[in-house]
């Protein structure tokens, strides 16, 4: 894109600097665009395994539901309650959404389309997701309200005890790639099994962890069965509780940004990403883009349907399951990828 | 497409003489997309905030500015006590998130480092495994 704007007369840092900016803007627009979208799906998925028709009103069959809500939102009044920390009551909802956007910066949309492609992007995003806690804790203790400040207590616990099992589970794939950079991890996903296959998921050494990922990924993006922090029968809305206009919807955005992110993960991880899942060359003819995207649909089909049909945990029980059973499981897991690829690629010890 | 910066091979980073670690350049497009989406999150956080004064939704009131409790004054400071396990799980946390750290580096460079690095890491991983068996019998994990 650089060469684009030279041709235009710039010089080449303008040039880049243009071309970078775009770049980002196509992916920061869309984005948003698509999660609005995919806050219509959650909705419709979540009606029609309800029997319910879901938004239908807005619009041809509801689509425009979203942007109806958005208007809304943003024509409301901010209230900043009298006993909240005000500066950082409105600092929280930024850091969620510039968070939730900015680890899209390293993802591989396809073979070229990659704004940043840094050879340790795996470890960029799981400091940029790391760092979401913060507007969950900041949000909590700036409302200086009680159930705000009993979900951020949670959700912080809750994040970074998934945090734990989700680092492991990312080690595995680490180790059977060998790299961190997501580009050469999906690359090194091609033809993975008998060179048919192209993903790491389907690996019987890797699909627990494919498994113990997406469930950690639920119950880091706070979503059902794990959305303990905004259980609505103990919590009211939980964190959000005080927030209003926009600065409530921005919490939203970046939950369901940060959905969108962590399905994209799952396919790029464990599901070759923007490779279409078979290895055979008429495949290829479709951009990889497309087979990304419809990854990333599926997963969050996946999350929606659990949605609809999964019980709320209890909080006992999500701590059991991220500290006594995933845990365990994917260190155990670390011990087992890392003698495989030891023994495939250096033999035997003796 | 949106490639931009000089590909980086990944085994720049095992310390070749001359190897291109202190380029930067890669991370501008990050800091430039953390500088958008700051500006953009900020304006959705303000802007609503000037037009409600436009159109004259803002209007506070004292009532509509306390915290909510159900309908009555709050009895007692909200951030007076929390459970103390909640404190637990995050020293618990830091010891697996460091650890974790230190096996990042050493899933990259196993080919380089062999039998011996594996068998290195198998050691210490296994001296927190008594250390994880230990916090579990002591009860920390348990929520009851």
């Amino acid at each position: 894109m650089t060469e684009f704007f030279q041709s235009l007369g710039m010089t080449y840092e303008w040039a880049w600097f243009v071309a970078t900016i775009s770049g980002i803007l196509i992916i920061v627009l869309p984005l948003l665009l698509s999660v609005a979208m995919i806050v219509y799906a959650d909705r419709k998925i979540w009606a029609a395994i309800n029997l319910r028709r879901g938004p239908n009103v807005v619009g041809p069959f509801g689509l425009l539901q979203s942007f109806a809500d958005g208007l809304k939102v943003f024509l409301q009044e901010t209230i900043i309650p009298s006993a909240a920390n005000k500066g950082l009551f409105l600092i929280a909802p930024i850091i969620t959404f510039t968070v939730a956007l900015a680890a899209w910066a390293v993802i591989p949309f396809s073979e070229t389309a990659v704004l940043s492609n840094i050879n340790v992007g795996l470890l960029y995003i799981l400091a940029i997701s790391s760092l979401g806690v913060y507007g969950v804790v900041i949000s909590g203790w700036a409302s200086n309200s009680k159930y705000p400040f009993f979900s951020s207590m949670r959700a912080a616990a809750q994040m970074i005890s998934y945090e734990v099992s989700i680092g492991f589970t990312l080690i595995t794939v680490v180790l059977m790639a060998g790299t961190f950079n997501l580009s050469d991890i999906i690359m090194a996903q091609k033809g993975h099994i008998g060179g048919i296959v192209n993903a790491y998921g389907l690996n019987p050494l890797l699909f627990p962890m494919a498994v113990v990922f997406l469930i950690s990924a639920m119950a880091e993006t706070a979503r059902h069965p794990f959305d303990l922090t905004e259980a609505e029968s103990e919590l009211v809305a939980g964190y959000q509780t005080e927030y209003s206009s926009m600065s409530f919807a921005l919490f939203w955005l970046g939950e369901y940004a940060n959905i969108l992110l962590m399905c994209a993960l799952n396919a790029i991880l464990f599901w070759g990403g923007w490779l279409p899942p078979i290895d055979w060359a008429p495949l290829y003819a479709v951009p990889g883009i497309i087979w990304l995207l419809l990854k990333i649909f599926v997963f969050f089909f996946i999350f929606s349907w659990v949605m609809a049909t999964v019980p709320r945990y209890r909080y006992d029980q999500l701590m059991r399951l991220g500290w006594k059973i995933f845990l365990p499981l994917s260190l155990a897991w670390v011990v087992i990828v890392s003698g495989y690829v030891m023994i495939r690629d250096n033999g035997w010890p003796l | 497409m949106l490639r931009s910066g000089a590909d980086l091979p990944v085994d720049s980073l095992q310390g070749q003489e001359g190897n291109d670690l202190t380029d930067l350049s890669q991370y501008l497009p990050i800091l430039l997309f953390l500088g958008i989406a700051l500006i953009l999150s900020a304006a959705f956080v303000f802007l609503p905030m000037g037009v409600s004064r436009l159109t004259g939704t803002h209007n506070p009131t004292v009532n509509k500015l306390t915290e909510y409790e159900c309908g009555f004054p709050a009895f007692e400071d909200s951030r007076s006590q929390f459970d103390v396990r909640f404190y637990l799980v995050a020293i618990l946390f830091i010891i697996f998130d460091l650890e974790a750290a230190f096996l990042f580096p050493w899933a990259v460079s196993l080919n380089e480092i062999g039998w011996t690095g594996w068998v290195t890491m198998m050691i210490f991983l296994f001296e927190l495994i008594v250390g994880f068996a230990y916090a579990w019998k002591l009860g920390a994990l348990d929520w009851e």
